[in-house]
C-alpha cells in the first residue's frame, strides 16, 4: 500500500488534491482512499489531507502517519508543522517552491532521505501562468506523477476533466503537464550529477 | 456502476435512487454534503418529481418530515450531533406515529465541549426512541443501507437511521458501485402506506391515549422492532440476490471461527480492526470481529450466538455512558447473560481522536493476556487528566476544564495527526 500525505493551507485546495489522485489512481484500476484531516477549514490555516492507494480494498480507517510521500503545496509550513513526521527513509517529497531544500532551510533534513526522490517545482507560478491563479494543487500532481510514477500524467488529466469542467479543466491539465515536464528535466539533473 | 467518490456523494445518489417525494433538511457538518448533492439533484431535475424543502432548523426538518411521510409521500432527511438533539421530540412522534421517513446520520460528538469531529454519541442519544438505527461499515454499505432502509422502513411501517461515520466515511473518495435506476426500482416498490392523510377521505393520525392503551401502542412499536430481526436478513438477502454484495444485515463476523477473542465494534472501525485482526492472526492469536449492522433492534441471539464459543469478548466502542461506562456493550452483556465470559469495555475514537492500528494490537495484546481493565480508554492522555485534577483540588477557582486541558495540550496545529 501506497500512503500519500499532502499538506497545505486551506484555500490552496489540498483536500481536492487527495481526491484528484484517488481519482486517478481508480482509473488506473487501483483501490484508493482520500480523506481529509477532518478540520474546521478556515482559509490559510494548516490542513493535511490523505491518500491511500492499493491493489485490494483499503479498509484502515487511520490518518497516515508513515507517508510513502509527501507533497508540500506550501513551504511556509516547513517551519510551522512537522511535515516530515513520519516519512520513509526511501521516500518522496515534493514542495511546491522555486527554492531548493538548502534555501528553504531543510537542508540537514533533507539528507536524511534519497536526494534524488526529494524535489521542488515552482507549482504556484506555473499555476498563475495556466489559470490566472495560485492554486498549486493540480498543478503538484503532474508533478507527483514525474517524480514517482505512481500514477500516470494520463490519469492525472482525467482526474481533472473528472472533477472540472471547461477552462479551468484545461488550465489546470496544462499545468500539471508543464509541471510533469519541469520535474522530469530536473530529475534527468539529479541523475547526471549524482552520476558525476 | 464503478465510481471513485465521496461517501456523502454517495449516499446522496443512493436516495435519489430510491425516487423520494420529500426532502427536507437543515446543514449541520459532517451531513452537509449529502443534502448538498441531493438539492443539486432536485434542482437540475435529475430527481424529479421531489419536492426539496430548506427549512429553518432541525426541529422543523423532523416536523415537515413527519407531515410530508403522513400524506403517504417517501420521505428522507439527515442530521448530526446537536443537530439530532434538537430535532429529538420530534424523533420520537415520527416512530411513535409509525412514519417510515429514512434519516441519514453522520455521526459525530456531541457538546460541549463543540466538537465537529466523528463518535457515536448523536445516535446512541436516541438508541430508545423507536427508530431503527443501522450502522455502515463502508462507503459502498452506506450506499447499499440506504436503499435497504426505505423498503425496510416502509414495510415495516417505522422510521429508520443509517448511521455512518462523520468525516471518516462521508468526506472520504473511495471507490463505490452505484446500482441502475431500473434495479434499484425492481428491488424497492412504490410505498404503500398503512395510514394516510388525504382530505378526500379525513383521518387523523396522532390521538392523544391515555393509560388504556398507551402500553399497548408502546408494545406494539416493540414487536415490529422485533419482527424486523427476521425482516433486516432477509432484505439483506434479496439485496445481495439482485446486487451481488452482502450488505447490512444483523451482524458480520471476520475471522471469527475458533476465536477465543473477538472484538464487537460498530461503524467504520471494523475497517482498521480487521486489518489488526489480520496482523495478530500473523502472529498465532486466536481472534476476529463481530460488526454490529443492526444496533436497534438490538439482535440479542444473534450476538450470543456469534460470541458464545470464545473466551473473551472486547466491545470497542465510540460512544460513553458518563457514570456507567459503555453504551454497546451494556446490550452485549445482555446477550451473554449467564455465559461465563472476559468482558472488557474499551471507549475509542470520542471527538474524532484517531483510532489507530498500533493502539488496537497493543490494547488487544493486553486483553489476550486478560490484563486490560475492565473499562479502558483508548490512548487517553493521563498527564493532561492528572493536571486538572491536581489544579482543582488545589484551587477552588480551578476556571473551565475545556480551556484549561487546550492550555496543557499546546497548539495543535504542529501535530499532523
Amino acid at each position: 500500500m501506497l500512503q500519500i500525505r499532502f499538506h497545505g493551507r486551506g484555500g490552496q485546495g489540498v483536500v481536492t488534491a487527495a481526491e484528484l489522485l484517488a481519482i486517478a489512481a481508480f482509473e488506473q484500476g487501483r483501490h484508493a482512499q482520500a480523506f481529509p484531516s477532518f478540520g474546521s477549514e478556515r482559509t490559510g490555516a494548516p490542513v493535511v489531507a490523505f491518500c491511500r492507494i492499493d491493489d485490494r480494498e483499503i479498509r484502515l480507517r487511520e490518518p497516515i502517519l508513515a507517508p510513502d510521500v509527501l507533497i508540500i503545496q506550501d513551504p511556509t509550513l516547513l517551519h510551522q508543522v512537522d511535515v516530515f513526521q513520519g516519512l520513509q527513509p526511501d521516500g518522496y517529497v515534493l514542495i511546491n517552491s522555486k527554492r531548493s531544500f538548502d534555501d528553504l532551510g531543510v537542508g540537514e533534513i533533507a539528507k536524511r532521505f534519497r536526494r534524488e526522490r526529494l524535489l521542488t517545482v515552482a507549482a504556484t507560478e506555473i499555476a498563475l501562468k495556466h489559470l490566472g491563479r495560485p492554486l498549486p494543487n493540480a498543478v503538484l500532481l503532474g508533478g507527483f506523477a514525474a517524480l514517482t510514477g505512481l500514477v500516470t500524467l494520463d490519469a492525472v488529466a482525467h482526474a481533472i476533466r473528472a472533477k472540472f469542467s471547461g477552462k479551468v479543466a484545461d488550465g489546470n491539465v496544462a499545468a500539471a503537464a508543464e509541471a510533469h515536464e519541469v520535474v522530469r528535466h530536473a530529475m534527468l539533473e539529479v541523475a547526471d550529477a549524482q552520476a558525476n | 456502476m464503478l465510481k471513485q467518490t465521496e461517501g456523502s456523494r454517495a449516499v446522496a445518489e443512493a436516495v435519489a435512487l430510491c425516487r423520494p417525494d420529500v426532502i427536507c433538511a437543515y446543514p449541520i457538518s459532517p451531513q452537509t454534503h449529502i443534502v448538498e448533492g441531493l438539492g443539486e439533484l432536485v434542482k437540475r431535475g435529475d430527481l424529479a418529481p421531489c419536492e426539496f424543502i430548506n427549512v429553518e432548523s432541525e426541529f422543523a426538518a423532523m416536523s415537515v418530515a413527519i407531515g410530508s411521510s403522513a400524506t403517504g409521500a417517501r420521505t428522507y432527511t439527515a442530521t448530526a450531533s446537536q443537530g439530532l438533539l434538537f430535532m429529538a421530540e420530534a424523533v420520537y412522534n415520527a416512530s411513535g406515529l409509525g412514519l417510515p421517513i429514512v434519516m441519514t446520520i453522520a455521526n459525530r460528538a456531541i457538546g460541549a465541549p463543540i466538537n465537529i469531529w466523528n463518535d457515536h454519541s448523536d445516535s446512541m442519544s436516541q438508541r430508545d426512541s423507536g427508530w431503527l438505527q443501522l450502522f455502515a461499515e463502508t462507503n459502498q454499505e452506506a450506499l447499499d443501507l440506504h436503499i435497504q432502509a426505505f423498503k425496510l422502513a416502509e414495510e415495516l411501517s417505522m422510521p429508520v437511521m443509517v448511521c455512518m461515520d462523520g468525516f471518516i466515511l462521508t468526506h472520504a473518495y473511495e471507490r463505490v458501485d452505484i446500482p441502475d435506476q431500473a434495479e434499484v426500482d425492481a428491488f424497492l416498490p412504490p410505498y404503500q402506506p398503512r395510514q394516510v392523510l388525504d382530505p378526500t377521505e379525513p383521518v387523523s393520525i396522532g390521538a392523544m391515549v391515555g393509560p388504556e392503551a398507551f402500553m399497548e401502542v408502546r408494545y406494539l412499536a416493540h414487536a415490529k422492532q422485533l419482527s424486523a430481526l427476521e425482516r433486516i436478513p432477509r432484505i439483506a438477502e434479496e439485496f445481495e440476490a439482485r446486487f451481488g454484495r452482502k450488505s447490512g444485515g444483523l451482524v458480520r463476523g471476520y475471522r471469527c471461527e475458533d476465536a477465543e477473542t473477538i472484538v464487537v465494534a460498530l461503524g467504520s472501525v471494523i475497517g482498521t480492526l480487521k486489518d489488526t485482526v489480520d496482523a495478530l492472526r500473523a502472529d498465532g492469536v486466536a481472534i476476529g470481529v463481530l460488526g454490529i449492522q443492526s444496533y436497534r433492534p438490538f439482535p440479542l441471539a444473534a450476538v450470543r450466538a456469534a460470541l458464545q464459543a470464545a473466551k473473551r469478548v472486547v466491545v470497542l466502542e465510540k460512544s460513553f455512558c458518563v457514570g456507567l461506562g459503555g453504551v454497546v456493550s451494556t446490550d452485549v452483556r445482555l446477550a451473554l447473560s449467564g455465559l461465563q465470559l472476559h468482558g472488557y469495555t474499551v471507549v475509542a475514537g470520542l471527538g474524532g481522536r484517531a483510532i489507530t492500528q498500533a493502539s488496537l494490537e497493543r490494547m488487544l495484546r493486553d486483553a489476550v493476556a486478560d490484563l486490560l481493565q475492565p473499562l479502558t480508554f483508548l490512548d487517553l492522555d493521563w498527564r493532561i487528566v492528572q493536571r486538572q485534577l491536581e489544579r482543582e483540588a488545589q484551587t477552588r477557582k480551578s476556571g473551565p476544564v475545556a480551556e484549561n486541558l487546550l492550555r496543557d495540550v499546546g497548539p495543535v496545529a504542529a501535530k499532523v495527526a
